[in-house]
């Protein structure tokens, strides 16, 4: 569940975490996968072959008007003879898609002024928020941080013996109040706690949400507010968690989060399916947020930070067959 | 968010009028306004292709008839078509095998299997008063044996705990062993979220299955999902003969075409939708309002529905009693009222769900909002005699008012006024046909 010790020797090796991004993105009959070059070498750009890019954008969640927008641009440069070949078109569509994701491949830097600093989580129920938390406090406990983790969750049960498990295995201090506990109170006191101890980043978990439930979105505010109480500059980082499962909804979510309590941050999960997560892009071009962390699989170290080449060079290049990128 | 399929439908159709009868020709574009509408709604690509096909197919040759706009008449053509694709044999259950029948929930992680395993158990013996076994064969997330545990206490279930260190198969077989000793008359089975792409997990899955011979093998998948639903409801379909459908987290405001794309591929009913957090949240699945949903057409339905879930029964039948004799309505009313406004979503989150045409007016959902909180602040800034008897709030208390909720002095006159005229208002409908509306209504508050 953690990952043995093995596992994590895997992200040492260089290249390593690309390769399995890439094998990983690739997995299944997907879209823009091995076959796109195949399918298309040698043949001269027609309007085929960018109804399939189309097809492949629209089926990766990408969204009606981000396609339009990406295949009007490629339109236009066929049409302006720009692209001599298949191979061409296909860079300009990296090209086109990296330009997007390039400005939102921001890391999340812990700055050190802010002691501790403050990480809230956020997210539509199942979007994989205590999992990141654990994944992510594992990752700063590795590299020498002292972490705590706040059960913010006080709603769904067993929800803080869910991260509690976590903040074990990946040896943060855990700050938790009985079932049903007031949110606001719980990150109060983590706050409080964590300033005592000199603890230098605090996540706060909270309970899954749906965006268009007003009161909940109300209660999100509040814990922002109470957090504010003890540290005017926190939280210093709001993450929306996105599962790359969902469809356009996940604009939505990201449109109506920040308006409630400002999303500096994202992260997206479960990108070890056949998902792709398009959705990211229809985000990036809409609102810009920095995408913080990937994540792709069970284990702890399956998360890394985002990187808009990796990204989109595994889903659009040839992949690990043909050794293309590395 | 996107302007509405029904007010693009009526656009595009337009010409159609006057033509007669439908026409390749002049339903192109309107079939393009319907494939981006469902590209929009999450529904999968290709079944949105095989959709458009059949409505073309039924449309073509159509008369228009003179009464009706082109676009509602294609519009009826689009929604009878979704409703007979998503309608199945049955919504909820069968439960007529030899017990203890067997219920295993599987899905993809976070789809809400742990959540609905509850709900369905809750289901069972509120409304079906069945005796209920809940066990988790879920090793892998943290706390999440714990979690069902809690819940099936919450819900009045027992729950199968197995001793530590069993596999997934094992717990699942000593659950079924107990379910049988105990004579149970269900057992449910949840079980670990899982990636359709890993073969180990899904031969795990199928293994549970044929342990426990398992009379309803249910795909759990979130209303949110995006395209690739198909991929993972086939992949499971495949693996497990499902039985049908949960979707799950439907009181989102996404269209939902998951719903349509998981149905399509699996051939297999939608029994149930999750529609909230607690675990009385459970619905039949009713395909005329996920059609409507899907085609951007509004869910008065659900609307309704959640009305009566959130608006409290007696503080409703006490406010209908005042409305119906046409006074005692005071301004403490009108702020619990408003105060409901607020908590069912607000305005916008109710506009949403309307139709077009009643959807766009002229106030934007947002500016909604802010009345209601700024009559809601006028209200708490009087004082308890104030709302009681309006009447005696002069000049300087309506000064001192608007000080306090920080408004000028014409906003309390304004709600003044609209409080005056609701309460002739409902003097005026006294004894008419408000109070049957009313009476009709409380029969069905919960």
């Amino acid at each position: 569940m953690f990952g043995s010790e093995s596992k994590s020797e895997r992200t040492e090796a260089p290249g390593g975490f690309l390769k399995r991004l890439r094998a990983r993105l690739n997995r299944g009959n997907s879209w823009l996968t091995l076959d796109i070059a195949e399918l298309v070498r040698g043949r001269a750009i027609d309007a085929d072959i960018l109804d399939e890019l189309e097809t492949r954008l629209l089926a990766a969640d990408v969204g009606v008007e981000a396609t339009q927008h990406i295949l009007e641009s490629l339109r236009q440069r066929v049409a302006r003879r720009e692209l001599a070949d298949v191979d061409a078109l296909i860079a300009a569509l990296r090209a086109t898609l990296t330009e997007i994701l390039a400005p939102c491949a921001r890391p999340l830097v812990i700055d050190p002024t802010h002691r501790p600093f403050v990480i809230l989580v956020v997210g539509v129920n199942g979007s994989g928020k205590t999992t990141s938390i654990g994944k992510l406090a594992k990752r700063l406990t590795r590299e020498g941080k002292s972490v705590m983790l706040a059960a913010g969750d006080t709603f769904r049960s067993a929800a803080v013996e869910q991260l509690e498990v976590w903040a074990m295995a990946s040896g943060a201090a855990f700050a938790a109040q009985q079932a049903g506990a007031d949110p606001g109170a719980v990150v109060f006191d983590a706050l409080q706690s964590a300033r005592a101890r000199g603890i230098d980043v605090l996540m706060a978990d909270t309970a899954g949400r749906l965006h268009n439930q007003s009161h909940l979105m109300a209660e999100l505010k509040k814990v922002r507010r109470v957090l504010k109480r003890v540290d005017q500059s926190a939280p210093h980082e709001v993450l929306l968690v996105l599962d790359a499962n969902q469809g356009q909804n996940a604009l939505a979510q990201a449109v109506q989060f920040h308006e409630a309590i400002g999303v500096t941050g994202l992260v997206l999960t479960k990108l070890d399916g056949t998902a792709k997560g398009g959705i990211v892009i229809a985000i990036a071009r809409k609102l810009g947020f920095p995408i913080r962390f990937i994540g792709i699989g069970e284990q702890a170290e399956d998360f890394e930070p985002f990187d808009a080449q990796a990204f989109v060079a595994a889903l659009i290049e040839s992949g690990p067959k043909t050794g293309a990128a590395s | 968010m996107f302007e509405n399929l029904s007010a693009r439908l009526t656009r595009t159709t337009e010409k159609l009028r006057g033509r007669g009868r439908i026409t390749e020709d002049n339903i192109a574009e309107a079939l393009r306004e319907v494939r981006v509408a469902l590209l929009e709604a999450d529904v999968a690509l290709p079944v949105i292709k095989s959709f458009i096909e059949a409505v073309k197919a039924k449309a073509l040759g159509a008369e228009v008839s003179a009464s009706l706009s082109p676009g509602q008449a294609f519009i009826g053509i689009l929604h009878r078509e979704m409703v007979e694709l998503m309608g199945g044999a049955r919504a909820g259950f069968s439960l007529r095998a030899q017990p203890p029948i067997v219920v295993l929930l599987a899905g993809l992680q976070g789809a809400g299997k742990t959540t609905t395993a509850a709900k369905l158990a809750r289901w069972l013996i509120e409304r079906e008063k069945k005796r209920v076994l809940l066990t988790s064969t879920d090793i892998s997330r943290p706390a999440a044996i714990l979690q069902l545990e809690r819940l099936a206490g919450e819900v009045g279930a027992q729950f199968f705990r197995a001793p530590p260190a069993q596999s997934p198969a094992e717990i699942a077989r000593a659950a079924l062993d107990e379910a049988r000793r105990g004579v149970f008359d269900i057992l449910i089975v949840d079980t670990a979220g899982r990636l359709h792409v890993d073969e180990a997990l899904m031969a795990e899955v199928r293994q549970i299955d044929a342990l426990v011979s398992a009379s309803e093998r249910l795909f759990v998948v979130d209303a949110m999902a995006g395209q690739d639903a198909i991929n993972a409801a086939r992949a499971f379909g495949a693996t497990l003969d499902l039985t049908g459908i949960v979707l799950t987290k439907a009181d989102g405001d996404a269209r939902g075409g998951a719903a349509l794309s998981v149905r399509q591929v699996t051939g297999k009913p939608i029994v149930f939708m999750g529609v909230g957090e607690k675990t009385d949240a459970l619905e039949p699945f009713d395909p005329e309002r996920m059609a409507s949903r899907i085609l951007g057409m509004g869910d008065v339905v659900s609307l309704v529905e959640q009305v009566q879930r959130e608006v409290t029964s007696d503080e409703a039948t006490r406010i209908a009693q005042k409305v119906a004799r046409g006074k005692g309505f005071d301004l403490a009313d009108l702020k619990g009222q408003l105060e409901q406004v607020q908590k069912l979503g607000g305005m916008s989150s109710l506009l949403d769900k309307l139709p077009a045409a009643a959807g766009r007016r002229a106030v934007s959902a947002d500016q909604g909002d802010r009345e209601v909180r700024r009559q809601i602040a006028i209200i708490n800034s009087m004082t308890q005699r104030e709302r009681r008897q309006p009447g005696v709030i002069d000049g300087s208390r309506r000064r001192r008012i608007a000080g306090g909720a920080g408004v000028q002095v014409q906003d309390v006159n304004r709600l003044l006024k609209q409080f005056q005229d609701m309460q002739r208002m409902m003097k005026s409908m006294k004894g008419g046909h408000l109070r049957r509306l009313m009476g009709a209504f409380k029969g069905r508050l919960p």
